[in-house]
């Protein structure tokens, strides 16, 4: 394909660049046209238009076929400075330009219209193939925990011979599935929050040990089965962030650590203050992250190849969302000993913890 | 011994009848209404003994209810509200809201709240030793030992327990503490509640980094729980 995206400059431009090549073109000819002949200038102008032909719509290129043709004859077919051809050779060859450099801008017009639909009609279908896939594993995220809650109180309602241990576990089902269900609703009106580009973080004080306890105590099932390590210095200042913001980035990284992080393993969080930026570095010890997959992880929807659980691909992309939306950078990479490791990155204002004036 | 009476106040009938529900079997009364304007006539009426308040009502806003309630009544608000409107939460307990929940809530956690805000309402916190695990607290005698052992705390340290445990239960907001501790002058030092918590936990929690007494809510302040959170 010859072109970009956006073949059309706006069509005053147009006008303007299709003169101002011809007028170019005219111009280098003309104190050389006894040397090359008047009917080569033709040809070097039918080039120009050629070239032109690329990027124009079809009545800039008209126009400039019908100037270019004009110009030829007024300036180069002898008599010189008038509109008057004199031998029927060159009428000839003055009617033949006039209908090769029409023709050269319709038919450039219609090959470059036919590549546009092409072109919209494979992103229709690319949109078209994203949105069902999305649809898919959206149903399937929410009827999933659904069906689990209507099938787990029809069984209570209907059989009332169940044993006590049945319908503990019927109880147990449900509530999970309601949990599961509002951590997707939760996720899903986070995705939209960023979306919509309202966010505004709140600055406010923080005890970064709070925030991580805040954290690692609401993902306290989750994380039932993991060794999680907590590794802050005594001397770490309190940082000026956006709690809320913050709790909702660290619950999805830790969530997703908890996924893929084997029952017995470690998962290790761990922050500092340097070069005016707080850091914290999460690592979990699980497979890390395919090479191939690392660009990737923070993409809307993106599901690692080796994901084992259900879930829409949506935890990491907010936290990104949220990290930028709060000026700050996050990344991730496998550590040399396994598991991956992100790290956030942000730029803060600090306060050492120096007691204020005591009575 | 008399049952307290609650009144309900939301416009979603699932959420009306599990909170009957979940009252009634926990020795409640319960009176219901779906609006702002039946829900002040009812308290008007018949005053009852605790308030629970969504704050996404049909006819007005939740905030507005509060309001005119606290012109004159004086028992619990408990506020009830949807996530992320952690602003709209702060404003109702600074204006006199007594706790908050966040739907979805287990109910487990509305008793425990609407327990202990009866209790403080009912002067129970008041007495002067209290213990809490292996902490007690003399308001009297300004003393504070745990496992026996005599703790020190500063003036200031002294103060804030001081408040977070005749408000035991009760989620007190930044502002709150910062005023009530340090005078409305200080609104320029935010920091000071987070400096001072700090300080306390470090002296009383058996681990500073997973508090057991002082709790952090999340946005809004901290909460003074007794034993086994």
């Amino acid at each position: 394909m010859f072109f970009g995206k956006n073949p059309n400059p706006s069509s005053g431009r147009q006008y303007a660049v299709s003169l101002a090549a011809i007028a170019t073109v005219a111009l280098a000819c003309y104190p050389v046209a006894g040397v090359i002949g008047y009917r080569s200038v033709a040809l070097l102008l039918l080039f120009a238009l050629s070239l032109l032909s690329l990027r124009m719509s079809l009545y800039p290129m008209m126009a400039a076929a019908m100037v270019s043709a004009l110009v030829w004859n007024f300036f180069f077919i002898p008599p010189q400075f008038t509109f008057q051809i004199h031998s029927v050779e060159d009428g000839l060859m003055f009617a033949m330009y006039f209908i090769v450099a029409l023709l050269n801008g319709v038919f450039s017009a219609r090959i470059r219209r036919a590549e546009e639909l092409a072109r919209q009609k494979e992103e229709r279908a690319n949109a078209a193939k994203l949105y069902d896939t999305l649809f898919n594993s959206l149903s399937h995220e929410l009827r999933t925990p659904i069906a689990s809650i209507l099938g787990a109180s029809d069984n209570l309602l209907t059989h009332n011979r169940l044993s006590e241990e049945i319908k503990q576990n019927l109880y147990v089902e449900i509530g999970a599935s309601g949990e599961r269900l509002n951590r997707l609703v939760d996720n899903l009106l986070n995705m939209s929050r960023l979306d919509s580009g309202f966010i505004q973080p709140k600055l406010d004080w923080c005890d970064l040990g709070e925030l991580i306890f805040t954290v690692t105590r609401g993902l306290e099932k989750e994380l039932q089965h993991h060794r999680i390590v907590v590794d802050l210095p005594d001397d770490l200042p309190l940082f000026k962030l956006d709690f809320g913001l913050m709790e909702q980035v660290l619950t999805n990284i830790l969530h997703n650590a908890s996924l893929y992080t084997p029952a017995g393993g470690e998962i290790n969080i761990k922050s500092y203050f340097a070069e005016n930026q707080c850091f914290v570095k999460i690592k979990d010890s699980g497979p890390g992250i395919p090479a191939g997959e690392i660009p990737h992880v923070f993409e809307k929807f993106y599901r690692s190849k080796n994901a084992q659980t259900g879930g829409l691909g949506l935890g990491l992309s907010i936290a990104k969302g949220f990290v930028e939306a709060h000026g700050s950078t996050i990344c991730v990479e496998n550590a040399a000993q396994g598991g991956a490791v992100f790290t956030l990155r942000i730029p803060t204002e600090v306060l050492s913890v120096q007691m204020p004036k005591d009575e | 011994m008399h049952n307290p009476t609650i009144l309900i106040i939301d416009d979603e009938p699932p959420i009306r009848k599990l909170l009957e529900i979940t009252l009634q079997a926990n020795d409640f009364k319960t009176v219901m209404a779906t609006t702002a304007k039946e829900g002040l006539t009812l308290a008007a009426m018949h005053p009852p003994d605790l308030i629970l308040l969504d704050l996404g009502l049909p006819d007005d806003d939740g905030q507005n209810v509060l309001a005119q309630l606290r012109e004159w009544y004086t028992n619990p608000v408990i506020i009830l509200s949807v996530r992320s409107s952690e602003e709209d939460i702060v404003r109702a307990l600074d204006h006199g809201a007594n706790d908050y929940l966040v739907k979805p809530f287990r109910t487990g956690e509305l008793v425990a709240r609407i327990r202990s805000a009866l209790r403080l309402s009912q002067g129970a916190a008041h007495v002067p030793v209290q213990a809490f695990g292996n902490l007690s607290v003399d308001l009297a005698a300004r003393t504070v030992r745990k496992n026996g052992e005599m703790v020190k705390l500063t003036a200031t340290e002294f103060s804030l327990l001081k408040l977070l445990v005749r408000n035991e239960g009760k989620v007190l907001t930044h502002a709150f503490i910062l005023r009530e501790i340090w005078g409305p002058g200080y609104t320029q030092h935010p920091e000071y509640p987070r400096v001072f918590i700090g300080q306390l936990r470090k002296k009383i929690e058996d681990n500073p980094n997973q508090p057991s007494l002082i709790l952090t809510e999340s946005g809004v302040g901290y909460r003074f729980v007794g034993v086994g959170n």
